[in-house]
Formats: C-alpha cells, sequence, structure tokens
C-alpha cells in the first residue's frame, strides 16, 4: 500500500484485498450500538456525577448534536469508501482517493471506530502499543490490527493536513 | 448585609449585571482526561484547533494529560466552558467541566 498526496487529494493506492476490507469495514465500526461500553465511551459524561442537572441537560440538548455530527462524517467517508466497489476484479489491488475538505470527516470516522472497537474489546494500553504482534490469531487481534490500522491512516492525514496548513517554503 | 443580585441587577444596567453574574459564576474549568486510543498528534491538533493555542502550548497540554491522566485547558465562564467541552466531545476527547472551588 501507498499513501501520498496529489493536487490536494490524498491517494492510497496498491491496497490489497485485506486492507480493503479493513477500510469497508470503517462506517460499521463506528456504530456502538449494543455495545454499552462503545455508547460509553463515544458519549461520555461532560461533568462529574455531582453535576446531574448539567448531564441531564447535555442528554437532552448536545447529545443528538453529537451524533448527528458522528453521522454526517461517517456518511462522508462512506461516499469515499464507495470508489473501492468500483473494481471489476475481485482480488485485484485497489485505490482511494480522499478530497482534503474531507480529511477532517476521515479524522473523525476513524476516530469513531478506533474508540469503539478499543472500547468493545477492552484494550489494554500495552496491547494498544503493540504494533508487531501478528492480525491472525483471533478475532480479537485482528480488530487490535485494525485499531492500529485506522490509528495509523489517521496520523498520515494529520501530517498531510499539517503541510497542507505550512506556507509553501521560501526560495 | 446580605445582597442580592436577582434585585441589583433590576435597578442597574444590564452590561454590569452581566458581570455581575459572571463574576459570580467564575471560574469553571475545562479538564481532558487520559485516553489511550486517542493519538498525541490527534490531540495536539484538536487543542489547536478548539482553544487556538500555538503547537508548542497544544503539545505541552497534551504530555501533561498523556503523563498526569488531565490536564485544564482553560478556566472561565461556565457557558464558555461548556461550549469548549462540547467542541472537544465533538472530536471524541474526554473532557469535563469542574467547579474549581
Amino acid at each position: 500500500m501507498e499513501v501520498f498526496r496529489n493536487n490536494g487529494v490524498l491517494e492510497i493506492s496498491e491496497i490489497d484485498p485485506f486492507l480493503a476490507e479493513l477500510l469497508r469495514q470503517i462506517p460499521a465500526s463506528t456504530n456502538p450500538e449494543s455495545v454499552p461500553a462503545a455508547e460509553q465511551r463515544l458519549f461520555s459524561p461532560p461533568a462529574g456525577p455531582n453535576e446531574k442537572e448539567l448531564c441531564a441537560e447535555w442528554k437532552i440538548y448536545v447529545e443528538p448534536e453529537l451524533r448527528r455530527l458522528f453521522q454526517t462524517a461517517t456518511e462522508t467517508v462512506e461516499a469515499d469508501l464507495g470508489q473501492l466497489a468500483e473494481s471489476e476484479k475481485p482480488f485485484a489491488n485497489s485505490a482511494l482517493r480522499i478530497p482534503h475538505e474531507h480529511s477532517e470527516a476521515w479524522l473523525s470516522a476513524l476516530n469513531q471506530a478506533r474508540l469503539a472497537i478499543a472500547a468493545k474489546y477492552d484494550f489494554t494500553e500495552a496491547e494498544l502499543c503493540d504494533h508487531y504482534r501478528s492480525p491472525i490469531g483471533s478475532r480479537r487481534d485482528l480488530s487490535l490490527f485494525q485499531v492500529n490500522f485506522y490509528g495509523f491512516l489517521q496520523e498520515f492525514i494529520l501530517r498531510e493536513m499539517e503541510c497542507g496548513n505550512s506556507p509553501a517554503p521560501e526560495k | 448585609m446580605q445582597v442580592f443580585p436577582e434585585i441589583i441587577s433590576a435597578v442597574e444596567t444590564p452590561e454590569v449585571a452581566e458581570e455581575t453574574k459572571e463574576a459570580l459564576d467564575l471560574p469553571w474549568n475545562v479538564v481532558v482526561h487520559n485516553d489511550p486510543v486517542n493519538l498525541m498528534s490527534y490531540v495536539t491538533m484538536v487543542f489547536q484547533k478548539v482553544f487556538g493555542y500555538p503547537k508548542e502550548k497544544a503539545e505541552l497540554h497534551m504530555l501533561e494529560v498523556h503523563r498526569k491522566g488531565r490536564s485544564i485547558l482553560w478556566s472561565g465562564v461556565r457557558e464558555r466552558a461548556e461550549l469548549f467541552v462540547q467542541q472537544l466531545h465533538g472530536y471524541l476527547l474526554l473532557a469535563t467541566i469542574e467547579r474549581t472551588i
């Protein structure tokens, strides 16, 4: 897999079918429904238990806004991922182009997915730092690989955003 | 002698009333808590965007969160603190608003 920037578009080329499948799973992975730990992490309380009124108001007024915000980001990513379905050959490598203006939506969706998966499997900090673990051992190992792969993409998008915001070098 | 701010605000100008209200409300802290999943570079970027901090200051706060488990990012009136916490939750950081006293 190769990642580079081309005319304001982030291009990910030579994506093998395994990684393409992990990318396709981003929208579904952002959904915290049926996993209380994930729901709790994505919609954490805004204050301690003593601030009951504040927390109750937050649930009514702010949480729906946050759900809409996260949903919009996921829909943008889902639309971009439509490019991965265009390949005619089932086992061919594919490519993905992410417009610069979709960067924030990708960061959000990748983060939602990483947090939801990590909460679901209750990964420890040591596990999350173990980047050399085999992804083939179990479903848990595969999910850990997924979290780290999405993290790698986040790092790359962040670096590209930073480069895009930096002034051009003086000649 | 006990002073009732509501009565005072009814006879004074709105500007003074607002100042009194804010003075009584001060201060609340915006606290960000450690999270092993969020990337350090991502957290730094969020602090820059939400608070307008330069990268160096944002990194110092990010490291404080990482090493000490929490960092106070901002202190001030409740409404503004709530807005900051809402923005931080929009970026999926673990953030809370806390009274300082």
